[in-house]
Formats: structure tokens, C-alpha cells, sequence
């Protein structure tokens, strides 16, 4: 029997999410995310968590963080104004190297915008929207089906590096409907945080003791105590403004997501082998993308897609390869212009790069990238 | 029937039941072992006046999400067919409710004019059944579905106590086609 069903985006999330583990959620609902909190307010329950919705996006987020000091999966959904509250707390997480996931349903900004059209804004924002150097994971997913996986993906990551995990959606994904096979729980691979010993004398929380950079994590409540402070600190937890201390913990944080780009960075080549214009993408107008190229490639037209499964850290290599061997790098995105810049900084500089631009409201058509395309084979 | 893909615009007022009816249709795709996307319009534009849901079938994968060219529109109010039939296919199928006067400006595909919502009333005597005989005429017109899946997908979404209602709703909108 096929376990196939109708699923919206939104409530792919929620399952992949309880499936990964989550068991605490706390939100304050915002279109086109809105579907997120609702759907956990009533499933968690059935599997003994807890949600809460909070007064605002910031005390969410502050109480995501304190969910997951205790040691439960922890999640909050929003969407663009939403994601800027949360940004100060995002860093404290970072900085703490405390476990969590982030949805943020990208609609149009700035500020309200348009609170129930799609955009993809935040590439920036998701890397950088929190102050100070951190480390962040930022995946997002091209269909309900690969939301459904991202989200225990995005749980699995922030649960083995301890940094929050950004689930980049846009509202296209978000609320559109699609056949979806889930997997039987038992092909499901979960990750769960490094603890200390129980027997551990004295637990420093901040210790590399494994060498890899991520410090096993005890719960709150557990009886083993410890400091968690938004300073800067040493590896017993308490703040220190020494530049020794400061740089080694920089580079430690640092060096969890750079140190783990393999494991990290995930993407698909679609038709790349011998396209001479490659267009770079991500999200729902990889969707439309995967359309243009098929119907360019009935015309005879050599193009192919890297499609961006992880943004940040964001793919340097494959690009600087591919723009070594491809004419044209096309980057479509439902904004001004923001995963464009990081495509240039990473290829080779005789590749024509090119921006494919909306920020109207609604997705990038199948006939605008493949009219961008011939724009620019043309041009060559 | 297979095809590679095909579009489906339903379309009313707010708070008709299309919305529902797209994804019921949806999901009697993927009873009958297709592809199916569904989305429906947003905004200001969901609340009254006209509205819409999109249905995309497909035996193949489907890559863009959206309706661009409808091959079969369904339309239950006079202010969305004028909306909602711009952009339609060639030789699409246009299901209209009776009740639509103007209707002379449709210059393309094959028109289907039935008496949804005077059946609703006056037949089952619930105009909230309006949708499901919606329904019923659309998968007797196109066959994108079988009869069975389309009634277990009904069956499964109305609410308990209404199956009786909704089967012979949906029964009354094949009829109304097949007539």
C-alpha cells in the first residue's frame, strides 16, 4: 500500500519536524507561516510536547532557547518581520551554541510587505541578520517533500554542530499542496546532542573535550550546573574579555560549520555536464527552473542548474568549478539581487554571471528564465 | 485518461467551497496513483469576491508548481469567469453554473453550461453542496480521475454525518453532465 497523501508545505514542516524529534515549539503566528504553529499546537500534544505561544517573536525565540538548554528539540516558524525580531536572540543561540530551528517562510518585504505573496529576501538576513561573527546553517527546500526531510535535516544539523539552523522556506512551498511519500520512522536517521559523562567531576560547558569543536551539552535540570551568558566566555561558561579566550572561541565557532563543509553543504546538478549556461537557484523558483530547462533543452539549448539545497555555508566550490566550464551562470531569485553577489565572490571571473530579478509578489515564471537564456546566449 | 499534465482553475465566490474542492480533486489524483499540486490564491482577493484553487495532474513529476494555461476551467459566478478565463488553454472546457448570463465574450474551447448551484438548492436542497456537484460535473466532463477515487477522496474530507449528502451531491454533478 502506498503511504502516499496530499501535504501543504507548511504541514510538511510540522511532520518532519516531530518526526526529527522536536518537542517544544513556541511562536507567535505570522502569514504564510502561520499553518506551522497551528499544526503544532495540535500535534505535539499527541506526543508529549509542549507548545506555547508567546507574547511576541522575541520572547518565542527566547523561549526556544530555553526549551532546548533543558534538552528538548526546540522550533519556532515566522516570517520576514518575525525573522528580524528574532535576529538578537538567533545570536545569543549562536554564541551559546545552543540547538535549534528557525522557519522562516519568506513573503515580500521590507517591513510588512506583502504579508501573503512570496519573496526570497532574507539569503542575507538568514546569514548575517544577527550581529558579530557566528555560525549559522541556513537549508532550504524546493518541494513539501523535501521540506518534510529538510526539517529533520535542520534538527539533525543544529543538533551535531549546536548552532541554530535556519529552514529557509519561501510562501510558494509554504502553502502549496503536493503528493507526498513520508518514510517509515525507521528509515529515519536521527541525530541527537552530545551530553557529558553523568559521572563528570567538573563539567566545563564550554571545553572542546573531543576535539571536534562541539562541546558535549548537559540539560538544565540534569544536576549537572552550569553559566550561560551572552558575553564572551571561556570554556568554563563565565565571561572574559581576554583576546586569547575571545579568539579561541571565535575560531572553535567558527570552525564547526567551516571545519564540516562536506557534511554541511548539500546541492543538486541537474543537465550540468555539458550545459554552457548554468542557472544557480534555490527554493521555489528552482521549480520554475527545472521547467525552462526542460523546454530549452527540446530547442536544443545547453542548460543546466545547480540548485541550492544548503545556502549557508554556501557552496564555493561547486560554483567555482562550474564557472570555469559553463559561458553563463544565471541566478534567478525573487528579490533585488542577494545570493547573486556571493555567485560572483565565488566564480571565475571570465564567467558572464547574470541576475534574473522579481520582487513583485509572485513567483519567476518558467518563461522568464527562459527568456533570460536566450537573452543571454544571444548577447554572448 | 493520461496526460503528461493538466491545469484545473476552479473558481467562485469566497466561502463557496473550491478551495475544498481543489484539494479533494487533488487528492483523489493521488488515489488514482498520479501526480497532483494544489494552490489556491491569497490576499485580499480570498476573502468574498472571486476565488480561486489550482489543480496540476500528472502521471510525470511535476516541476513548476503553478497554473499558467488552464486546459479546464470551472466556474460557479459570473464576476470569476470574467476574472479567471484570460489565460486559458486553446481548446480548454470551460464548466459554467447556469446562472452566468454573460458569457458571450468566451471565444475559445468547449463550454459545459449546467445548473450547479439550482441543483444544490433545489435537488439536494443545500446550497453548500454546490462545490461537491461542482466536483462531480468536472471529473464526469474530464475523466482526469475515476469515479471511485474521486468519492473515497470526498468521503474522506466532509465532515462525519454529511458522507449520505456529499455522495449524493457528488452523484447529482455527474449526472448533470452525463444527462
Amino acid at each position: 500500500m502506498s503511504k502516499a497523501k496530499l501535504m501543504q508545505g507548511n504541514e510538511a514542516c510540522v511532520e518532519g519536524a516531530i518526526a526529527a524529534g522536536m518537542r517544544f515549539f513556541a511562536g507567535y503566528p505570522i502569514t504564510p507561516s502561520t499553518e506551522i504553529a497551528e499544526l503544532s499546537a495540535e500535534n505535539l500534544p499527541k506526543v508529549g510536547g509542549k507548545f506555547i505561544q508567546m507574547e511576541d517573536e522575541i520572547a518565542s525565540m527566547g523561549a526556544v532557547i530555553g526549551a532546548s538548554l533543558t534538552g528538548l528539540k526546540a522550533m519556532t516558524a515566522t516570517s520576514g518581520p518575525g525573522f528580524s525580531l528574532k535576529q538578537e536572540n538567533i545570536g545569543f543561540a549562536s554564541l551559546n551554541e545552543v540547538p535549534c530551528v528557525v522557519v522562516n517562510v519568506q513573503r515580500g518585504g521590507p517591513s510588512t510587505g506583502l504579508p501573503t505573496l512570496p519573496a526570497q529576501g532574507e539569503v542575507m538576513q538568514a546569514r548575517w541578520g544577527t550581529h558579530g561573527d557566528h555560525p549559522i546553517i541556513v537549508i532550504s527546500p524546493s518541494s513539501v517533500k523535501e521540506t518534510y526531510e529538510f526539517a529533520i535535516r535542520a534538527f539533525n544539523l543544529s543538533e551535531k554542530y549546536r548552532v541554530p539552523c535556519i529552514l529557509l522556506m519561501d510562501e510558494v512551498i509554504a502553502h502549496m499542496r503536493e503528493r507526498v511519500e513520508l518514510p517509515d520512522p525507521s528509515e529515519i536517521e536521527i541525530v541527537n546532542r552530545k551530553k557529558p559523562d553523568a559521572s563528570i567531576e567538573k563539567y566545563n560547558p564550554c571545553e572542546d573535550y573531543d576535539g571536534d569543536g562541539i562541546p558535549p551539552m548537559a540539560s538544565f535540570g540534569d544536576g549537572i550546573p552550569f553559566h550561560v551568558t551572552g558575553l564572551i566566555h571561556d570554556k568554563t561558561g563565565f565571561p572574559s574579555t581576554k583576546p586569547e579566550v575571545t579568539q579561541n572561541l571565535i575560531d572553535r565557532l567558527m570552525g564547526k560549520i567551516e571545519n564540516n563543509l562536506e557534511d554541511i553543504i548539500d546541492y543538486e546538478e541537474v543537465l550540468t555536464e555539458d550545459a554552457e549556461t548554468v542557472i544557480v537557484t534555490f527554493g521555489s523558483v528552482a521549480r520554475s527552473a527545472l521547467r525552462a530547462i526542460n523546454l530549452l533543452r527540446e530547442e536544443g539549448i545547453k542548460v543546466g542548474m545547480i540548485r541550492l539545497k544548503t545556502i549557508w555555508p554556501f557552496p564555493e566550490k561547486v560554483i567555482q568549478e562550474t564557472s570555469q566550464r559553463a559561458k553563463n551562470i544565471i541566478v534567478p531569485e525573487m528579490n533585488y539581487g542577494q545570493l547573486i553577489d556571493v555567485v560572483k565572490a565565488a566564480a571565475d571571473s571570465k564567467c558572464n554571471i547574470v541576475g534574473l530579478n522579481k520582487y513583485v509578489g509572485e513567483l519567476i515564471t518558467p518563461e522568464e528564465v527562459m527568456a533570460k537564456v536566450k537573452e543571454v546566449i544571444n548577447r554572448a | 485518461m493520461t496526460q503528461q499534465r493538466m491545469e484545473f482553475r476552479l473558481s467562485g465566490s469566497g466561502g463557496q467551497g473550491l478551495i475544498l474542492a481543489g484539494i479533494i480533486l487533488a487528492e483523489a489524483a493521488i488515489l488514482d496513483g498520479k501526480n497532483a499540486v494544489q494552490s489556491q490564491s491569497y490576499g485580499p482577493e480570498a476573502r468574498g469576491g472571486a476565488s480561486r484553487a489550482e489543480v496540476i495532474i500528472s502521471d510525470e513529476d511535476i516541476d513548476y508548481p503553478k497554473v499558467s494555461k488552464p486546459e479546464v476551467l470551472l466556474t460557479l459566478t459570473e464576476e470569476a469567469l470574467k476574472k479567471y478565463s484570460v489565460d486559458l488553454e486553446e481548446d480548454c472546457t470551460i464548466i459554467l453554473d447556469s446562472s452566468i448570463e454573460n458569457k458571450d465574450f468566451l471565444n475559445k474551447g468547449k463550454i459545459i453550461d449546467i445548473p450547479i448551484l439550482k441543483t444544490a438548492k433545489e435537488k439536494i436542497g443545500k446550497t453548500i453542496v454546490a462545490n461537491i456537484i461542482a466536483l462531480g460535473a468536472l471529473v464526469a466532463a474530464t475523466k482526469v480521475v475515476s469515479k471511485e477515487a474521486i468519492e473515497k477522496a470526498v468521503l474522506a474530507r466532509v465532515p462525519k454525518g454529511t458522507e449520505e449528502l456529499n455522495r449524493k451531491a457528488l452523484y447529482a454533478g455527474f449526472e448533470l453532465v452525463e444527462e
